[in-house]
């Protein structure tokens, strides 16, 4: 961490969004996680996307768990509401405010102690509920806020920095998550931010359950030689099967490519992923496939990044329980109450 | 022999086979003789089973309007050969026992003080019917018509209920019409006629007859509820069945088609909660019901509920516990799980609903509660009230009645430089202002957490930010003191020496044991507790007696303990009255062990007729 502050003065000349915002109105307070965390690169990572996407900051409801990773939201983002919710739980309480009110966007943050361990339960049914948000993974396979005990997605075989090996399978949250439903689903790297900032708009865009499993090394407990969730060691391993430019819904198309070498998936919101395949035999629409391809690659010892499944024709909770358009937090008592005269008739059947 | 004479004051108990649907021919009963004007109070004695396990359900029939569980059996309806001879055993002298006669009676003990009452039902049915579901199902309406004969109840009360049961569907109205003169004409013709009796009066006037989950989850809805999440638990999974129910047809956009409310049915206790707490946090009315492991679960969130100072209404349908305990057996044992739930130094607001009526009213209450207080709320009811259909006051709403949105700080306030501290005591009252998210794009965000923070809601771990914030919520629960609903008073006629504390579900039994009390010359005074925390007049009460009983249904007297905790009382002035086997507390028990205790104390009669 560092101790400066940040300077609250902007340069003038700093460019503007198109809803009259700069990168730096994007930020939040400082971080107090160690230096060179993969954390904080994620971070900037999302104040970029969401300078990009021209959101405006308060209608970003950004939620989490308990960790270090739990901790970025107050990082980033430093006008909207946050939530640093209980260990594990923050998919329930993210849930319940989408249920609240639709017209946010939802942001959670999360890591692989607080999603693949205490919250494993609540990281598979806000998948399967659909629930319209972008859930972020900052994975690094360790607990670094009680110093160093493996973490349910450590590898099979992997060195802790105190020189024990972890023989406990690892959990794939990215598997689990399509098995669970989820509409969107994507493995990052801290590292490679310009593989992350377009996986993280599309995300945003993408109307249902987003997640992104973000490999995000540990600096002090977690990147050493034995560690498959070291830099070096995610570096060398990375695969990346696609490359996507997220494209906003009317956003002019400048980029030509040839043809045959893109793919264009159009999303609800009539926003385009544009992915160029690494792979050609890739094809991120077909969940089952998707999956194959996954565990395929990860026999190989090979980490499958990029977008990995979008379902374009995504539905979220709201839709699926039939809710009013207008947010429920918004109704007064002329809306809710069924009133006196209902009363008098369900009493009148209660004789 | 002695023969048991009543009119319009009796119980009679049915002992049945769970799943043979013998619940609702039973209910049909009761019901009838409400329609007579005449009060009843059912109760469903039920086992943790779909089908096959003994379930017992009582009807008590009271002139006098006594809806608590008097004790004793004057008629054992006997159609469960598993559990025939504690039934047998349960009869008071001189009452009467129902049974099939189609076979010899089981072996066992019989007793030559109790008439028994054959009438070969099984042989009948299988006569009339020969679809072994419908013999089944028939059975039970075949002995509720000879039953009626016996009673003296209005066949034709029966036969509307049945028009209004079976409305459209005249094939079966006509079968239970059939099988109810079957059993009519039985009695009629074969039975001799028995001591007791249902009379027509006018008693029952405009009360309605319902559950307290239905009323808890229309309390909701009235109280603009917009978010339930749940989790199953008996005994209170029908609070968000009745709420859905209902919204269905009373919560949705008529030009759209919108549903107003959304339910969300979560992986288990753990999320439910959370999405309350998420759903609270964002500026929604939501609630949850459980039941005391429910409560266990929710504990730690609870707790951040608390300490980030965020709306949340749970509705605790308490059950025998500790563990699983008797899933479908009635207490008031949650108390102190609830009164300081989570980890930390916490207290939680209670209400306690004493029938269907409070239900409604208290749970709508609890949300206005809920977010004035910004604090999670407990409407503590029990198997009891919740589950049994009771006789009470009809539901009541103003039109034009506003919800009590609490302290919540606008755009418009923000912009006009108000000084926000989400955690600020800036009105004196312990209260802070909070914003919804999304609320202004500059000023207003802020960062919930559950660690602690200074008044502008910074991360803090600074000992003078934390006692600020600690000194502060106590002053927000002794605001809470003029919030919550006032005990009740019930005086004696005469001045007494004696004091009583009660709650929840005890209320019919305990009022009908005040009037037995008396007419032993024991007075004592009433006072129903409402809420918690304690108001400063409960203590007052306490204060002017020499000394008080206090009536629960739990092991440990937890009211007692949060007394002394909350209120400052010297445990020695509280007299425990326990009860805690896990059926319903009864006015007999109440009146023994009062009566007892007030002989031991060694009270001289002050006059002839009055002892204490």
């Amino acid at each position: 961490m560092t101790y400066l502050a940040k300077p609250k003065l902007h340069h003038p000349t700093l460019a503007k969004n198109k809803v009259g915002y700069t990168r730096r109105d994007y930020e939040g307070k400082i971080s107090t996680l160690c230096a060179g965390c993969g954390h904080d690169s994620i971070s900037a990572a999302i104040i970029q996307a969401c300078w990009e996407l021209d959101i405006q900051p308060h209608r970003v409801a950004k939620l989490s768990g308990i960790g270090c990773s739990s901790k970025t939201p107050d990082y980033f983002l430093g006008n909207s509401h946050g939530f640093n919710t209980v260990h594990g739980r923050m998919p329930s309480v993210l849930t319940g405010a989408y249920l609240a009110n639709r017209d946010l966007i939802y942001l959670g943050v999360s890591g692989d102690g607080d999603s693949a361990s205490i919250g494993f339960g609540q990281f598979a049914h806000v998948m399967r509920r659909g629930v319209n948000m972008t859930y972020i993974v900052e994975n690094n396979g360790v607990y670094g806020l009680t110093k160093g005990q493996f973490s349910a997605t450590a590898d099979k075989g992997s060195k802790s920095k105190r020189g024990q090996i972890n023989n406990d399978a690892p959990i794939d949250l990215v598997s689990l998550a399509l098995l669970m439903g989820a509409t969107f689903v994507a493995r990052g790297f801290s590292g490679d931010k310009a593989q992350l900032i377009p996986l993280i708009r599309a995300a945003i865009a993408h109307q249902g359950a987003a997640v992104i499993d973000v490999l995000s090394p540990c600096i002090a407990f977690n990147n050493h030689a034995g560690s498959t969730k070291s830099y070096d060691y995610v570096r060398a391993h990375n695969e990346a099967v696609t490359r996507l430019d997220f494209l906003p819904p009317r956003e002019e198309i400048t980029v030509d490519y040839d043809e045959g070498e893109v793919t264009d998936v159009r999303q609800h919101d009539g926003s385009i992923i544009r992915l160029r395949k690494r792979h050609a035999d890739y094809d991120p629409t077909d969940r089952t496939r998707a999956m194959t391809y996954i565990q395929e690659h990860a026999a190989l010892g090979e980490l499958v990044t990029g977008l990995l499944y979008v379902d374009p024709e995504s539905s979220d909770l709201h839709r699926q329980i039939g809710s009013v358009d207008v947010p429920l937090n918004t109704l007064a008592a002329a809306e809710l109450c069924p009133g006196a005269g209902a009363l008098d008739k369900i009493n009148a059947g209660l004789r | 022999m002695q023969k048991i004479e009543a009119v319009n004051d009796f119980v009679v108990k049915f002992a049945n086979i769970n799943g043979s649907g013998s619940a609702s021919a039973n209910e049909l009963l009761a019901r009838a003789i409400l329609r007579m004007g005449v009060p009843v109070s059912p109760r469903n004695i039920f086992p943790s089973n779909i089908q096959g396990l003994p379930t017992w359900f009582e009807v008590r029939v009271t002139e006098n309007g006594y809806l608590g569980r008097r004790g004793g059996v004057d008629m054992m309806v006997t159609m469960n050969p598993q559990t025939w001879e504690q039934d047998v055993r349960e009869v008071e002298p001189g009452g009467y026992l129902f049974h099939d006669s189609s076979k010899p009676l089981p072996r066992g003990k019989l007793r030559d003080d109790i008439h028994f009452i054959g009438m070969p039902l099984t042989e009948i049915t299988n006569n009339a019917y020969d679809d072994s579901r419908q013999r089944q199902l028939f059975k039970n309406i075949i002995y509720v018509g000879a039953l009626a004969n016996l009673l003296g109840i209005d066949a034709a009360e029966i036969e509307k209920l049945f028009a209004e049961q079976y409305k459209g569907k005249e094939k079966l109205l006509d079968l239970n019409r059939q099988a109810l003169a079957l059993g009519r004409e039985y009695a009629r013709e074969n039975l001799k006629a028995i001591g007791l009796s249902v009379e027509r009066r006018d008693r029952v006037g405009d009360k309605i007859f319902v559950d307290g989950n239905t009323a808890a989850a229309l309390g909701c809805l009235y109280g603009g509820a917009t978010v339930c999440a749940w989790y199953p638990i008996t005994p209170s999974s029908s609070i968000p069945e009745a709420f859905q129910k209902y919204a269905e047809k009373l919560r949705v956009d008529p030009d759209s088609g919108g549903r107003r409310y959304a339910i969300v049915q979560a992986e288990d206790e753990l999320a439910s909660i959370g999405m309350v707490v998420g759903a609270g946090w964002n500026g929604a009315r939501a609630f949850t019901a459980t039941s005391g492991p429910g409560i266990s679960l929710m504990s730690e969130f609870i707790g951040l509920a608390y300490f980030a100072e965020i709306p949340a209404v749970l509705i605790n349908i308490q059950r025998g516990g500790p563990s699983t305990g008797m899933p479908t057996r009635t207490q008031q044992s949650d108390i102190l799980a609830c009164a300081y739930a989570s980890h930390g130094d916490t207290r939680h607001v209670l209400l306690f609903p004493d029938d269907p009526y409070e239900c409604f009213e208290m749970s709508a209450q609890a949300l206005d509660l809920a977010e004035r207080l910004q604090t999670p709320v407990f409407v503590m009811s029990d198997l009891d009230i919740g589950m049994n259909q009771r006789l009470c006051r009809p539901f009541a709403w103003e039109d034009g009645r506003e919800y009590d949105r609490g302290k919540v700080m606008t755009r418009e306030a923000l912009d006009g430089g108000a000084d926000f501290g989400r955690y600020l005591d800036s009105d004196g009252d312990g209260i802070p202002y909070r914003t919804y998210p999304g609320t202004h794009p500059t000023k207003g965000g802020y960062f919930t957490r559950g660690t602690s923070k200074n008044a502008y809601a910074i991360y803090s771990e600074a000992g003078a930010d934390y006692t600020y914030n600690m000194q502060r919520l106590l002053r927000k629960f002794e605001t809470a003191k003029s919030l919550v609903p006032w005990p009740v008073l019930t005086a004696a006629k005469y001045p007494a020496r004696f004091g009583a504390i009660f709650y929840g579900s005890t209320s019919p039994a305990m009022h009908e044991a005040l009037d037995a009390l008396a007419d032993q010359g024991i007075y004592i005074n009433a006072l129903r507790i409402r809420a918690f925390p304690f108001q400063n007049e409960i203590a007052d009460f306490i204060a002017s007696h020499t000394r008080v009983f206090v009536i629960e249904q739990n092991f440990d007297g937890q009211l007692k303990t949060l007394l002394v905790n909350e209120a400052g009382i010297n445990p020695a002035s509280l007299i425990p009255v326990l009860h805690y086997d896990g059926t319903p507390i009864t006015a007999r028990f109440i009146t023994r062990e009062i009566a007892e205790r007030v002989s031991r104390l060694n009270v001289r009669p002050l006059r002839e007729d009055r002892v204490a």
